[in-house]
């Protein structure tokens, strides 16, 4: 394995991807567009924040309270009713970012001129829904304070401010590692299938074959290459998502394993289904049969848990299933664990499908 | 001076169709051979073997002493090969083309000196996609060029080309053989091997029917040399009773078998004694297409099955 030749095979592999415009747009502009698209169409920006409230006083001061924050337009309040439940848990199950509590008494207090408490739950991830409704309450509170006609430096009602029991995630948060672990399927999908039946018929391959050039130093410089590609994606996919979406995602060293051993898995995968096919249009057929089911199936445009049960376990069968787990333990849950098994699973798979994929691709003819 | 190329008894089979039947033949280093053959005749099959591409059925196949399956590594450092039909990545100008071939074989080639080499050097920076056929081949000729290889094999390396490309190729092929190597060539032109070559080997149906130097295949298996006369059919009846001569009308006129030039002479003065009118002479000499024409022609009628070597 010589790395001179490698790099020369980068070099070459390079330039022809990135004068191919095809290529360039699946790489990179298709996930930019989704992320977009989907980011515009679920991030819900420019309506009134939901204030989920639960009201333990029927007073006509709390009623009145909630009706000012309505009148705000900042806000939309809606009553719930946890029940039992830790309100702040509640919040978080259910992936809410911001709650109200109005307490019992509070009427009379305001009445009787007693300070009194309303708690607000926010969420420090969600600066901008935390910021809008606290902003919104302040000036309510301001607002009821003034219209108690007491002394001008009363204070009678005031707010605390309590956080989420739990992380809250929002669609866009999924959608970040989804995205990667498109990018990831699709761009050597694609590509390697192609190659691998195109080169074939075309006689590239025997073109190689007569160069010092080893098969396996032309498919470590695929791999390579699509190493490269897939970090420059998930930059562009975790920039657009922090920088427009306000996507919450934690970077740290462990998500590296999933960008390499993701692209050196599906570049073996697109050269065994290739190098399995007899005709370049058989090939791409197989390679859709293939990509298909696993790009809409392994949590990439919704999380997997959301699925019903059926598919949900059809999806534990897909290999692009724990790439983007995996990431979403590293990006979301900080579950180092369960991010290592997915890890260990996708390294098996991919050590077993590469030396298929060997061992089935040939340069030359017998 | 050795041989570069040895074969003998060489032999492939895909299952019951028999591609290559048992040929022996060598080329000398230095030498242009030129391996001729119709459409499915086993050529390319050959040329794959000796380029370490195919594995062979049976027999014995050295090129440069080397066994092209078993060291096939070793051997396409000191090889060039330019395959039918040459293909390159679409968007890959000539220049990086010829840089990544300089990397992979870690030469040091100048880029510009080898596509001036195959008068390629207006297009040192088109991408391969906008080539003609004409100048992918040259690619594929440069491209072959890149490790100074000892031998050339050069598969229908002007098929489809205009007169120009195809003698700035030819120019390639002696400019090689005057630096000292072999060169291997297929073609179709039958021109095109004479013009070149110094040895000749002509396979069909995956024997070799001829091989030798294009004149010994000529005198071997052609006409003897004839002229041409314009006159009517009673001409030649009178000229071979005359004169005891071969003589026939053909093509609207008389062809007579002559053995040296003085008997040229001899059969104008009796054309001119006859009283029958006669034109413009012209001489006949057999070509190798002529040749190669009657040979095949003569195998596939089944009157010519086995090896033919002057």
């Amino acid at each position: 394995m010589k790395p001179s030749r490698i790099g020369a095979d980068i070099q070459v592999v390079a330039k022809g991807y990135l004068r191919n415009p095809a290529a360039l747009f699946f790489s990179l502009i298709f996930p930019i567009i989704l992320i977009s698209l989907f980011g515009l169409i679920f991030s819900s920006s420019g309506s009134a924040v939901t204030l989920y409230t639960e009201n333990f006083d029927h007073s006509p001061a709390a009623s009145a309270f909630l009706a000012a924050l309505n009148g705000t337009h900042a806000v939309n309040v809606q009553i719930v009713h946890p029940g039992n439940e830790s309100f702040s848990a509640w919040l978080g199950q259910n992936g809410y970012a911001v709650g109200l509590v109005i307490p019992a008494g509070f009427g009379s207090d305001y009445a009787n001129r007693t300070p009194v408490n309303v708690t607000v739950y926010t969420d420090p991830q969600d600066a901008a829904d935390s910021g809008i409704v606290l902003g919104a309450v302040e000036g309510v509170v301001n607002g009821f304070n003034l219209n108690a006609s007491c002394s001008s430096d009363c204070v009678i009602v005031s707010f605390a401010q309590a956080q989420i029991g739990s992380q809250v995630y929002s669609y866009i948060d999924y959608l970040v590692p989804g995205l990667i672990g498109f990018s990831i399927l699709t761009s050597p999908m694609f590509s390697m299938v192609d190659v691998a039946s195109s080169y074939r018929k075309e006689g590239l391959f025997r073109q190689l074959s007569l160069t010092p050039l080893t098969r396996a130093e032309w498919l470590t410089s695929r791999v390579l290459w699509y190493t490269l590609l897939t970090f420059a994606a998930a930059g562009v996919m975790i920039g657009i998502g922090y920088g427009a979406f306000n996507a919450r995602v934690t970077l740290s060293w462990e998500l590296l394993p999933f960008l390499v051993v993701g692209p050196f898995f599906f570049v073996s995968l697109g050269m065994l289904a290739g190098s399995a096919a007899k005709t370049p249009e058989s090939a791409a057929v197989i390679g859709n049969i293939i990509t298909f089911p696993m790009m809409f199936l392994s949590g990439t445009f919704f999380p997997v848990s959301e699925f019903p049960p059926g598919l949900a376990t059809f999806a534990h069968v897909l290999p692009l299933y724990y790439v983007i787990d995996g990431m979403n333990q590293v990006m979301l849950f900080h579950n180092e664990g369960r991010a290592l098994t997915d890890l260990i699973v996708v390294i098996v798979a991919a050590a077993i499908v590469f030396l298929a994929a060997i061992r089935l691709f040939r340069w030359r003819d017998d | 001076m050795g041989e570069a190329i040895e074969v003998r008894d060489l032999a492939k089979r895909y299952d019951r169709v028999t591609a290559v039947a048992g040929i022996s033949f060598s080329v000398s280093a230095g030498s242009v051979f030129a391996f001729l053959g119709p459409n499915g005749a086993g050529k390319t099959t050959t040329v794959e073997i000796l380029e370490g591409l195919r594995r062979r059925t049976s027999g014995e196949v050295r090129v440069l002493g080397l066994d092209p399956w078993d060291d096939g590594g070793t051997l396409h450092r000191r090889i060039g090969v330019i395959p039918q039909d040459f293909r390159f990545f679409e968007k890959i100008t000539p220049r990086e083309a010829i840089l990544y071939y300089r990397a992979l074989f870690g030469t040091d080639v100048d880029p510009r000196e080898l596509l001036a080499q195959v008068d390629l050097l207006d297009k040192t920076n088109a991408r391969f996609d906008t080539l003609s056929g004409g100048q992918k081949q040259k690619l594929g000729l440069a491209l072959s060029l890149t490790n100074r290889p000892e031998i050339c094999f050069l598969d229908e390396p002007t098929t489809g080309l205009d007169p120009t490309a195809r003698r700035a190729i030819w120019k390639v092929i002696r400019d090689l053989k005057s630096q000292g190597r072999t060169v291997f060539l297929t073609t179709h032109y039958l021109e095109e091997a004479e013009l070149l070559s110094d040895r000749v080997a002509v396979i069909h149906h995956g024997r070799i029917i001829a091989a030798g130097t294009p004149a010994e295949i000529i005198r071997a298996h052609g006409r003897p040399p004839r002229i041409r006369i314009e006159g009517p059919p009673a001409l030649a009846d009178h000229l071979a009773a005359s004169l005891g001569v071969t003589a026939r009308a053909e093509y609207g006129g008389v062809e007579v078998e002559v053995a040296t030039p003085h008997e040229i002479l001899r059969v104008l003065q009796a054309a001119e004694a006859s009283g029958i009118p006669w034109g413009t002479v012209t001489t006949v000499q057999e070509t190798l297409e002529d040749v190669f024409v009657r040979l095949v022609g003569r195998m596939d009628d089944g009157a010519l099955s086995g090896e033919a070597t002057p």
